[in-house]
This record gives structure tokens, C-alpha cells and sequence, in this order.
């Protein structure tokens, strides 16, 4: 056989070794899913079986107090979680490829705080849910990255200062809020749980535009996985490799805030997640767009519908919001996976 | 053939190339020589459409590139940028990047196309590293893969952007006799050099540029009798029986 066609077999057997791999991964995915979700569904205040489940999805007048419980309180809120596990994973995932920025997440450029200051401001005139409030949570995420990363390439920041440029924008975009608090008392009352992330105020009425527009934006980047990928190659070699890189830069942000903007506009100021999942996903599986995005969507939203549940029921009847537990677990979790995988090294 | 007739280029008003003309021709290694800020990355940018021209007109196989999209360009020619990133990807998924050009969607990497990479992977001679991390390799060893990925666009051209930096002494030949292989099979390739003994030796053609101009065109031995890059670099070079001696 000749040499390069012996290289060739091996190069594909590596390949089908690999596609096994990123398999068994999607497996995992999905089982944590699945597995989230169903103890979100039955566990709470009030416990439910598998046969109340069912006699709860089966019980098409609702008039029992298991189907009330169901669609009333469970649905919504494990929903909401799953959308905003997702959301904010693949978020964080396309931004830190975009500005080539390990560091970067949706929290900590500043996104998470532009979506939270649109939504306070909203919420002080009264608009709690919708479609409004979906489209002000992006325009405030929107305003903030572009901010972030034209300001980072007009100046020529370093990596380093582009998630200075976005500390400094949280914490002025912070202030303000407070400072709407502070005049409008109304808002204070959700203030809290807003800032550290909470589904308990989760409803159709925010779910349903926010669900759209995730569905929509993460169906989109996965057909742009490639083009994401490219776009890690730099700026140069992607445009020599026939990429509009200024073009597919802002669509990608615009998609990344679409989906960080309606997560928070369900759940508030939820960090950790979007800077969390996708390097526990570039570690044990692979940073391959088209893999890391799905994968990214599917441990999300297991991990932070997991986090919910234990917020709700480990100090019942008291309900802790969701980003305290996630901090909790996320925190320790993401140093152990930074220090086995690379010996603590960094390669910025 | 790629012919810049009269171009000026440059950074919005800051004018880097004025009013040059210059041939890229296909079997050919062409050497792009001159000072540090001379404008020779400018050239290869503006030659790509990566840096739009103010005056003049490029045709790539007598097509203006003005009517050619990024991709139609790309399909053409491959380009090995000065500043490269290190991607958190491996070898063999950075290589077939190259193929990213020929895509249509759904964009889906066919076995055409993992066959083209690995074919890549081998003339480079890095097929043992296909599985490694990008980032786990040596500044030269990464040059390597970038070379690969050029090889996997599988382009008449081919320009190269200082891509004996970071090599040591061994490798630098090893990439110059790649370069020299390739011409002779048929492709372009354009390169910006700074290693002259490297440029007289693998080049057919040396385009010697200073302060955005055209200072002179020729082969090896043209430019070592025009005098031009002895005059630019203050250095003396002396030609005895074909082979170039320089005295700084």
C-alpha cells in the first residue's frame, strides 16, 4: 500500500474514532436533559410521581391539582430554565470565538448588564412581559456588546482590556440601574432576585417571545458553526479563506445578544453559565463549532434546570435563587476542570 | 495570471502602495523584497481584495477582482497571513479550514474534502501531528499546519506572508524547497521575504519594492546586477559562477 494512502486510512479511522467520541458525549447531553427536567417537573413543595405526571398530562379539563401544579408552576419554570441554561451557554460560546476572547462571557462584557438595565428601565414603565420586553432585554445586550467590541477594535484593545472596557461597562450600567431602583420603588421589589437570577417570576407571557427568539438565533448559528470556526483563524487568514469577516462578526453578535438578552429578560442577571458550559464543553469534548454549540445548548440547559432544582427544594420551604447555587456548584467545578485540563496554564 | 496595473492602496488616507504595476504569474516563485514598512504586506492584501485600491485595477486570470466575491477570490487564492492565530482546534480540523472556500452549504466537509487534508498533511509533512492541539505545537511546527491548510485550498496561487518566520535554519529550507516544488508543479507563489541568501536562492522572480514603489523586477540575477537591493539594504552582493555572496 502506498504511504499516502495508508496515511489517509488512518486519517479516517481517527475521524470515526472521534465521531464515536462526540457521540457518547451527545448521549451525556441529552441524558442530563432529560434527567434535569424530569426532577424539576416532579420534585418542589409539593412532590409528584411519574403516574401523577401522567395523570397530569392526561388530564385534559386541568381540574386536578397536579395538572394546576404542572402547567401553572413546573412547566413554565423548567422550561424557562432549559431556554436560559441554553441561551446563555451558546451565547457565551459564539462571543468568546468572536472576540477571540477565552474570557469573555455574556456577564462579564457587560451584555448580561445592558439586557438587566433595558429590562429595569421597562419594568419601571410597567412593561413586565412580552414581546416589549424581549426587544428592549436585546437592544440593551445589543448596544452594550457593540460598545465592547467596535470600541475594541476602532482603539486596538488587547484581550485583556476588552473584558476591562466590559467590568467597567457592568458596573457603570450597574449604577444606573440601582439608580432607576432607587426613584422607581416598584422595581426594587424584583431587584434582588433579578440581579443573581431567579426563574420564580418566570410566565408564558415572558416564555413564549424569549423561546421564539432562542429557538430562531441558535437554528441560525448552527448553520453558521463553520463560519464560526473560520473566524477563530483571525481576521486575515479567515478573509484570505473567502470569509466577510466584518459582515459575520455582527451577525454573530447580533445572534449572541438575541439569545443573552431574552435569557435574562426571563430570568435576570444569570452569570457563570455562559462562561462556564462552554469551557467545560471545549474540555471534554471538543471546540468544533458545530459540535460545541449543540453540546453547549444541551449541558446549559440541563446544568442550570439541575442548579433550579436544587435551589428550590434543598432549603424548603425557604427558595434560594438559582445563580447562588450555580455559583455554589459552577465555581469549584470550573476551577477543577481549568487546572486538569491545561496544568493552570494559560495560552492568551 | 495576477496583474496589479497602477494601483494605489493604502489605510483610509494614509496611501501605503503609489501607482504600481506589478505580474504574479502562475509556475513561478515570486520573492517580494524591501524594507520594513515598504508596503510588501500592503501588496499582497491589495493583490487578495483584503485591502480595497483607491486607483488602478487588479485582474486575476483577466477577471477584475472588483466583480469576483471574497469567496471567488478564495477559491483562487490561497493566503498565509503574517500574524496567525493559535485556534483551539487540532491539526486535521485547522487543515480542512482550507476546504472552507469550496463549501456549499450546509457546509458539510465531504471525504473529498478529508482526503484533500490529509493529502495536505503529508506534502507538509506533518501527518503524525494531525491529532494534536494547535496550540500544543511550536511556533514553527504551527507554520507548518498554516502551510497545510494553504495546500488544502488547493489554489493556482499561493501567497505567503514572511512564512519563514519562526522557523529555524533547517526548516526554512525544507518550507523554500516546498515553495520551490509547488512553482514547479505549477502554482503561483508570492511570497514576502526578508532572508535574502533564501530569496536569491529558491526565487525565479525578485520584485524589490521601496516606499510604495516599484524599485525593480527580475530574476536572481537582474536584481543582483540593477543594484537596487544593495542600494536599499546598504549591503554588497557578488555573483560568482550563479551563486550570490553578500558583504554587510
Amino acid at each position: 500500500m502506498p504511504a499516502g494512502e495508508k496515511h489517509i486510512r488512518g486519517y479516517m479511522k481517527h475521524l470515526q474514532k472521534n465521531k464515536t467520541k462526540i457521540q457518547g458525549i451527545y448521549a451525556i447531553a441529552v441524558s442530563l436533559l432529560i434527567v434535569s427536567a424530569l426532577l424539576g417537573i416532579l420534585l418542589g413543595a409539593t412532590r409528584m410521581s411519574l403516574s401523577d405526571l401522567i395523570k397530569a398530562i392526561t388530564d385534559t379539563e386541568g381540574k386536578l391539582p397536579e395538572s394546576k401544579i404542572l402547567w401553572y408552576v413546573r412547566f413554565p419554570r423548567v422550561m424557562a430554565s432549559l431556554l436560559c441554561g441554553a441561551a446563555l451557554a451558546v451565547s457565551g460560546a459564539v462571543i468568546q470565538c468572536v472576540l477571540a476572547n477565552r474570557l469573555a462571557s455574556p456577564s462579564i462584557i457587560g451584555v448580561n448588564s445592558g439586557a438587566g438595565l433595558a429590562v429595569t428601565i421597562c419594568t419601571a414603565f410597567g412593561i413586565v412581559g412580552g414581546w416589549k420586553l424581549s426587544l428592549f432585554a436585546f437592544l440593551g445586550a445589543f448596544f452594550t456588546v457593540m460598545l465592547v467590541s467596535f470600541g475594541a477594535k476602532k482603539w486596538g484593545a488587547s484581550r485583556g482590556t476588552v473584558i476591562l472596557m466590559g467590568v467597567a461597562l457592568n458596573a457603570l450600567l450597574g449604577a444606573i440601574s440601582d439608580t432607576v431602583i432607587t426613584f422607581v420603588p416598584e422595581v426594587s421589589m424584583m431587584s434582588n432576585d433579578f440581579k443573581v437570577g431567579d426563574f420564580s417570576s418566570a410566565t408564558y407571557t415572558k416564555l413564549i417571545p424569549a423561546a421564539v427568539i432562542i429557538f430562531a438565533s441558535m437554528l441560525v448559528l448552527f448553520t453558521l458553526s463553520q463560519e464560526l470556526d473560520v473566524l477563530t483563524l483571525g481576521d486575515e487568514n479567515a478573509k484570505g479563506l473567502g470569509l466577510n469577516t466584518d459582515m459575520m462578526r455582527v451577525i454573530f453578535l447580533i445572534l449572541a445578544t438575541l439569545l443573552a438578552g431574552s435569557a435574562v429578560s426571563i430570568a435576570g442577571l444569570l452569570s457563570f453559565v455562559g462562561l462556564l458550559v462552554p469551557h467545560a464543553v471545549r474540555r471534554v469534548a471538543t471546540a468544533q463549532s458545530k459540535h460545541l454549540l449543540p453540546l453547549c445548548a444541551l449541558f446549559g440547559a440541563g446544568f442550570v434546570t439541575l442548579c433550579d432544582t436544587l435551589a428550590r427544594t434543598a432549603f424548603a420551604p425557604y427558595e434560594l435563587p438559582v445563580g447562588i447555587i450555580m455559583a455554589f456548584l459552577g465555581a469549584p467545578f470550573f476551577i477543577f476542570i481549568l487546572i486538569k485540563g491545561k496544568g493552570g496554564h494559560s495560552r492568551d | 495570471m495576477i496583474e496589479l496595473k497602477n494601483i494605489s492602496a493604502g489605510y483610509g488616507k494614509n496611501e501605503i502602495l503609489l501607482d504600481l504595476s506589478v505580474c504574479f504569474e502562475k509556475g513561478k516563485l515570486t520573492s517580494i523584497v524591501g524594507p520594513n514598512g515598504c508596503g510588501k504586506s500592503t501588496l499582497l492584501k491589495t493583490a487578495l481584495g483584503i485591502i480595497p485600491h483607491s486607483h488602478g485595477e487588479i485582474l486575476i486570470n483577466e477577471v477584475n477582482i472588483c466583480t469576483l466575491k471574497r469567496n471567488a477570490v478564495a477559491k483562487q487564492i490561497a493566503y498565509l497571513a503574517q500574524g496567525k492565530g493559535t485556534p483551539d482546534m487540532t491539526v486535521e480540523q485547522m487543515v480542512l479550514h482550507g476546504r472552507f472556500p469550496h463549501l456549499s452549504y450546509p457546509r458539510q466537509y465531504t471525504s473529498r474534502d478529508h482526503e484533500i487534508a490529509a493529502a495536505a498533511l503529508e506534502t507538509v509533512g506533518i501527518n503524525e501531528l494531525a491529532q494534536k492541539p494547535v496550540h500544543a505545537l511550536s511556533g514553527g511546527m504551527r507554520q507548518s499546519v498554516y502551510i497545510a491548510m494553504a495546500l488544502a485550498q488547493d489554489t493556482e496561487y499561493i501567497f505567503l506572508d514572511e512564512p519563514t518566520t519562526y522557523l529555524d535554519i533547517s526548516h526554512q529550507l525544507e518550507l523554500m524547497k516546498l515553495l520551490r516544488k509547488l512553482a514547479d508543479d505549477g502554482k503561483g507563489i508570492v511570497t514576502v521575504m526578508h532572508d535574502l541568501p533564501l530569496t536569491f536562492k529558491f526565487s525565479d522572480e525578485i520584485v524589490v519594492l521601496a516606499e510604495g514603489k516599484i524599485q525593480a523586477v527580475g530574476t536572481p540575477g537582474e536584481i543582483c546586477d540593477n543594484r537596487a537591493v544593495e542600494q536599499i539594504f546598504n549591503i554588497q552582493i557578488q555573483r560568482e559562477n550563479n551563486e550570490f555572496y553578500y558583504k554587510f
